[in-house]
């Protein structure tokens, strides 16, 4: 299954809900786009909602790694919600956990931002 | 029962995707627990990254030779590239909090974080990755083989 994204706002929040496989090639460039995009449009609230994310290789860390410091570079604020074990254990594994600002609560992830 | 299958594949992204498949299927077929062969999948296809990417960098002209066995204790998965090899050395601790935010740089670091033993080393041609799982029930002498 290939990547999906789609985009929401919420009280001046962006969601981008994505699904299926963030890896090296088609899923990371459309993750990279996306969240530039939004960048470019003035858009610095982002929680990437990786609910229905199945699967995540090397790539794919490193382009939630540069969405969440390009966003911070640039003045906004990234969070990550509803992660599946296995995007959880990966980001445990790679003691990356605790660098991303990680939600379970749509409402309190939106509540969340500054 | 040992057993060997072997694929010589062009060096593009169907590749990384078809070795995933097969560690799949193959761990699959083993008997494998459903984390175990996650496990497997993707350390196969961190391993078919760096041919790809980093060792043939995409060339037409050079080959990934990809490997499985079934030994007797484990399953042997052999990655070949025809790179210029691998500076072992040169790779950052991707988990020093000074790399934490690098972009790159974790594939061999999860290779190693899933299976039992990863060894990588020069071969006639380029670089030469061996993944092993200790199947089910025999040693799990853990990772104090790996290099």
């Amino acid at each position: 299954m290939s990547m999906k994204l789609s985009t929401r706002q919420v009280d001046g929040v962006t969601i981008v809900d994505c699904s299926g496989r963030i890896t090296l090639g088609e899923g990371s460039v459309m993750m990279r786009d996306t969240v530039r995009d939004l960048l470019a449009k003035g858009n610095k609230k982002i929680i990437l909602n990786l609910g229905d994310v199945n699967y995540i290789d090397s790539s794919g860390i490193g382009e939630l790694v540069s969405a969440f410091t390009t966003t911070k570079n640039q003045g906004g604020e990234l969070k990550l919600l509803n992660l599946t074990k296995k995007v959880h254990d990966l980001l445990q594994i790679t003691k990356l956990y605790t660098v991303f600002d990680v939600k379970e609560d749509e409402t309190a992830a939106v509540k969340g931002f500054k | 029962m040992e057993q060997t299958v072997s694929y010589t594949l062009d060096s593009t992204l169907e590749t990384v995707d078809h070795a995933e498949e097969s560690a799949t299927r193959i761990a699959t077929e083993l008997g494998f627990a459903e984390d175990e062969i996650m496990q497997i999948s993707m350390a196969v296809r961190e391993g078919a990254v760096n041919a790809v990417l980093h060792g043939n960098a995409y060339a037409p002209d050079k080959k990934v030779v990809l490997a499985f066995e079934r030994t007797a204790e484990d399953l042997v998965i052999t990655i070949r590239d025809q790179g210029k090899g691998i500076d072992l050395s040169g790779i950052p601790n991707p988990l020093a909090p000074e790399n934490l935010l690098k972009t790159s740089g974790r594939g061999i670091f999860l290779m190693r974080s899933f299976m039992d033993v990863v060894e990588i080393r020069p071969s006639q041609t380029g670089t030469e990755i061996k993944l092993i799982k200790h199947v089910r029930g025999t040693s799990a002498a853990g990772k104090e083989g790996s290099q």
